[in-house]
């Protein structure tokens, strides 16, 4: 590892990156993610979504290990997010694509975010069920989270698995229900955001033309068995996008159901994209975006008040080393938010 | 006519128990099959474990159905099959089994169930796609009525929806919603095979699709508010024949006729004082037979054990002889129709029918039934809860589970077995055996060329090739089950039915609940993390009510629920528990393949490094619990635990008290053993 300039207290003492305190739990599944071991995958769901003090800590050990600093660059693997509104064929379409990647030979980790029931808290995670998948496969891993309750974002574990898995997965898919808000959320955290759509879905086109919906690298119209309506649909979708000035975005009309279509060329232009895309920038941009993200929910208006607004936030983050993780940009925020603190 | 459900072990024993029953007074025969012949898997498949000739009779061949109905004159016998996405091939049995007893097929009555789109709602045996099940289902009846025009090619089922909560309204909804769909899936093949160009094709079209209209029967439920019950079939009957004739055209009576069998209630059944329901199947069965405008044509009465286990022999003696009392003893034959003229009961059918074209409009917005399955699963699950919580508030009195509890031992259930059949777990292998032998004698090269048959017909655009000529083809010449699906299967793909517990909406709120909530809160802080269900169905047994209701009430009581569905193998139940890191796993067995399922499951979860504890719900004999137990079960609980947020709360506790391992232990623990 370079000597990169890593601001002190985002580690406890003795759990630190490879090395020292290595034995530690987080920093432990970490090596293996990098080691390329896809067994590790539920316990590090398990510590990235627990909220207690010391599984946090673990939980940043865990998340240095598979840095870019301690990966020596960008994570390998393609961080892929699936995002359309319900009934849109969103798990026919991902069993097909798991199929299709397993069938040649790329490992797969599915991040399925379902919305929480807002009155209990509780939610119901029913996407497993419709998402085929072969239990003896070792190079397969699905887990399936509540988006919780924090509003305005996925899950943080979400966006942390992602990144860690990345390491390991050859592909790792977060998949989201809706369309607007949750797009926005999964463009922070993927590679290549791809937006389902079925056949007849006119008010997707509008929120485009509205610029309520950000464009998408790749849009999926679903349903192609349903023929012209389906071919009706990916044209109009097409000549919208390229009259809004998009030339970048893929439309590709797939059918989920036997014989499938269009999966292969769905693959395709995935991976076109995933090769194409300025992966690193794109990355730090959301690792900067993520950690503002995560200051102001941990210190709220007064916090970022206290940096100077969100423009002198996002300027000290940018002066940053840009092989710093998440965690290690928020602890800049806080470490300038202490120095504020002491100034005054 | 009178019949009982019936079918176990092998075909063998099945056949002695037919002519046993036909010789006490039974008109008519009605199959059971097991569950791996309802989904289409032979006994050697791995899902096909723990369940055969559990629920039913295994029928692999046309060696097996031959056996079934040995004796048995096909000629002269009406035979009900409970079957469905096989259905075409258990009546291309049927015919081959008739050709070997030199009966021709036009002679043989009976019925199909037949019935798919309330698979995907409520009974879950299902093997394929609905654009291609609907396929199966036009082709069986475009092939019934030309060659077989005495067979019924399908039931229209309303019977499993309302054991699946559906309220009146509903049951009358979507059970004719689905016949629209069937029915419009016929015309389109009707119309497509008399498009020959010449003069009198419209007019053969049309007689040939008022045939159709006339063959279909209905299978309906009837509960204890038999008052109403019996208002429902009035008004079925008086849309039936407004369908008939607005959107068919059919002009004759006889064909607009709203024909029906019936299985009166099991979900009112209780497991707590099972004698109680003896009086309740009485009043049921008058529901469908006080009225003569709208009686029955068959009726099947279940035993007063059904939420005990497997009834026995004897049980189903006494379900008939309810019906020869109600037949032979009282008067009600002798009447013309009693509710003619009655103000009280035309303003229940009104009011029924109100409700129900209403319901049945929302079910075309969606794009007809096939489309609505989402929706109307998602209905259903919620009106099964609403009737579960009026049970557990007590406001719907049910004698001697949640009032008047205090009972007398019973000398009913005091025999070892407790009361109920229990199928010898040596049949399993038996089974397979008998099938291995079954396919090393038979001519493979005939049998693999009727396959290849097959799939070519299936591949062929719909309608251009009718699916029971190679059906029956591949029967003839030896093909089993498992063979005949798994060729379809791979031309039309795999199918998952939506669960339903999705779409639910959130509870109201309710003191017990909120206390639980706070309860669930607190292990949220102690875990580290949201308490995590696994619900789901280990086997082949679609009976999924409990486990969905389980689900929902795991959310609104604030746990994250992993709801899997049914039809897993322990593989799948135990990697979807290693990958989400649920803290508790439950699972539902209703079809009595409890005791080879749990410990396999239990097995594979331990194996797969997963210490989470196991509860296990569903119809389990006390018999079988210490030894549930005893494999590693943490808790059981039977149709007598009816108040699900007691359920909930035991789990909390259980996983409170597994708990003590922070998440970052268990990771060390997992971590050590790789």
């Amino acid at each position: 590892m370079s000597g990169a300039p890593r601001p002190t207290g985002t580690r406890p003492e003795g759990v630190g990156p490879s090395g020292l305190g290595a034995h530690g739990v987080g920093a432990a599944l970490g090596a293996r993610l990098r080691d390329g071991d896809l067994s590790a995958a539920p316990a590090v769901l398990n510590l990235l979504e627990s909220t207690t003090a010391q599984d946090r800590r673990e939980a940043a050990a865990l998340l240095a290990e598979v840095s870019p600093a301690a990966l020596g660059g960008e994570a390998p693997g393609q961080v892929i997010g699936v995002t359309g509104p319900p009934g849109a064929g969103k798990s026919t379409l991902l069993s097909a694509l798991l199929r299709a990647w397993r069938a040649e030979g790329q490992s797969v980790a599915m991040l399925a975010v379902d919305p929480s029931s807002r009155r209990s808290g509780g939610s119901l995670l029913g996407d497993r069920a419709r998402i085929e998948f072969d239990p003896a496969d070792r190079e397969t891993f699905i887990r399936s989270t509540s988006a919780g309750e924090r509003l305005g974002g996925l899950a943080w574990a979400t966006r942390a698995a992602a990144h860690a898995l990345a390491a390991a997965f050859d592909v790792v898919v977060i998949e989201t229900v809706g369309v607007g808000q949750a797009e926005t959320e999964v463009a922070d955290v993927a590679d290549t955001v791809a937006v389902v759509v079925q056949p007849g879905s006119g008010d997707v086109l509008q929120f485009y033309k509205a610029g309520i919906m950000e464009i998408p690298d790749v849009l999926v119209v679903t349903k192609a068995d349903l023929g012209t309506i389906a071919m009706r649909t990916r044209r109009d979708v097409g000549a919208a996008l390229r009259s809004l000035g998009s030339t970048s975005t893929s439309v590709v009309a797939v059918s989920s159901l036997a014989p499938a279509q269009g999966i292969e060329e769905l693959i395709a232009a995935l991976r076109e994209h995933g090769a194409g895309a300025d992966r690193a920038e794109r990355r730090l941009r959301a690792r900067r975006a993520n950690a503002l993200a995560d200051y102001a929910h941990e210190h709220g208006e007064r916090g970022l008040r206290a940096l100077g607004g969100r423009l002198a936030a996002e300027q000290l983050l940018r002066s940053q080393d840009p092989q710093l993780d998440t965690a290690a940009l928020v602890a800049a925020l806080v470490a300038a938010l202490e120095r504020s603190a002491g100034e005054r | 006519m009178m019949r009982t459900y019936a079918g176990h072990s092998t075909a063998k024993a099945s056949n002695e128990l037919y002519r046993r029953n036909l010789a006490k007074g039974q008109t008519g025969l009605s199959v059971a099959f097991d569950l791996p012949t309802q989904t289409g898997y032979d006994p050697d498949d791995e899902l096909a474990r723990g369940e055969v000739g559990k629920v039913g009779v295994p029928i692999s061949h046309r060696g097996d159905m031959s056996a079934l109905m040995d004796g048995i004159p096909l000629e002269e016998m009406n035979t009900s099959m409970t079957i469905n996405a096989t259905a075409a091939w258990l009546l291309a049995l049927y015919i081959v089994a008739a050709e070997d007893q030199g009966v021709a097929q036009q002679a043989l009555q009976g019925t199909t169930q037949n019935d798919i789109i309330k698979e995907f709602l409520a009974r879950g045996t299902y093997a394929f796609p609905p654009a291609a099940s609907m396929r199966l289902i036009a082709d069986m009846i475009a092939y019934t009525v030309e060659h077989v025009p005495k067979w019924n090619p399908i039931n229209i089922c309303s019977y499993h929806l309302q054991e699946a909560g559906a309220t009146p309204v509903q049951e009358i909804a979507y059970a004719m919603s689905n016949a629209i769909a069937v029915l419009d899936a016929a015309r389109e093949r009707v119309e497509a095979a008399h498009s020959s160009d010449n003069g009198t094709r419209g007019a053969e079209a049309q007689e040939l699709m008022e045939q159709v209209f006339g063959r279909i029967s209905f299978f309906v439920n009837a509960g204890v508010r038999f008052i109403e019950e019996h208002a429902k079939l009035r008004a079925m009957s008086v849309l039936w024949e407004e369908l008939g004739r607005e959107r068919y055209g059919v002009q004759d009576p006889r064909r607009l006729r709203f024909r029906y069998g019936v299985q009166v209630n099991s979900l009112g059944l209780t497991e707590a004082q099972p004698e109680n329901n003896v009086q309740r199947i009485v009043l049921e069965a008058l529901a469908v037979t006080l009225g003569r405008d709208t009686r029955a044509r068959a009726i099947q009465l279940p035993a007063w054990n059904e939420a005990l286990g497997l009834p026995r022999p004897w049980d189903q003696q006494w379900s008939l002889r309810i019906q020869q009392v109600l037949a032979y003893e009282t008067d009600i034959l002798e009447y013309p129709d009693i509710f003619e003229g009655s103000i009280v009961m035309d303003g229940l059918v009104g009011e029924l029918l109100h409700g129900a074209r209403a319901e049945m409009a929302v079910v075309a917005e969606h794009g007809g039934a096939v489309e609505a399955v989402a929706y109307m699963k998602g209905a259903l699950v919620d009106s099964h809860r609403e009737r579960l919580r009026r049970i557990e508030a007590g406001e719907q009195v049910v004698v001697g589970q949640n009032r008047y509890t205090e009972s007398e031992v019973s000398p009913l259930t005091a025999d070892a077995e407790g009361g109920i059949l229990v199928v010898d777990p040596a049949i399993e292998a038996q089974q397979i055996e008998h099938l291995r032998s079954w396919r090393s004698q038979r001519d493979q090269p005939a049998v693999d060329a009727a396959l290849a048959e097959l799939a070519e017909a299936a591949a062929a655009k719909g309608g251009e090739q009718n699916l029971m000529v190679a059906t029956i083809a591949a029967a003839r010449a030896g093909a089993t089950t498992g063979e005949w699906s798994r060729t379809l299967r791979d031309v039309f793909g795999s199918y998952r039915a939506p669960t339903g517990v999705g779409e639910a909406s959130a509870a109201p709120p309710d003191a017990d609940l909120s206390e639980l909530r706070e309860e669930v809160m607190r292990l949220q802080e102690k875990l580290g993390r949201r308490p995590k269900i696994l619900v789901g169905k280990p086997g082949l047994d679609g009976h999924s009510n409990g486990a969905e209701q389980i689900a929902v009430r795991a959310r609104d009581a604030g746990m994250d629920v992993v709801y899997e569905g049914i039809r897993l193998t322990p593989a799948q139940i135990a990697a979807s528990a290693l990958q989400e890191g649920v803290h508790v796993i439950g699972l539902s067995i209703l079809s009595g393949s409890h005791r080879e399922l749990i410990p396999a499951v239990i097995d594979a979860l331990r194996e797969a490094g997963v210490q989470a504890p196991v509860v296990v719900g569903g119809i389990i004999p006390e018999q079988d619990v210490a030894a549930l137990r005893e494999a590693g079960v943490a808790a059981v609980y039977t149709p007598k635990d009816f108040d699900i947020t007691r359920i909930m709360r035991d789990i909390v506790e259980l996983v409170g008290a597994e708990a003590p391992v922070p998440v970052a232990g268990s990771v060390a623990s997992v971590n050590g053993s790789a």
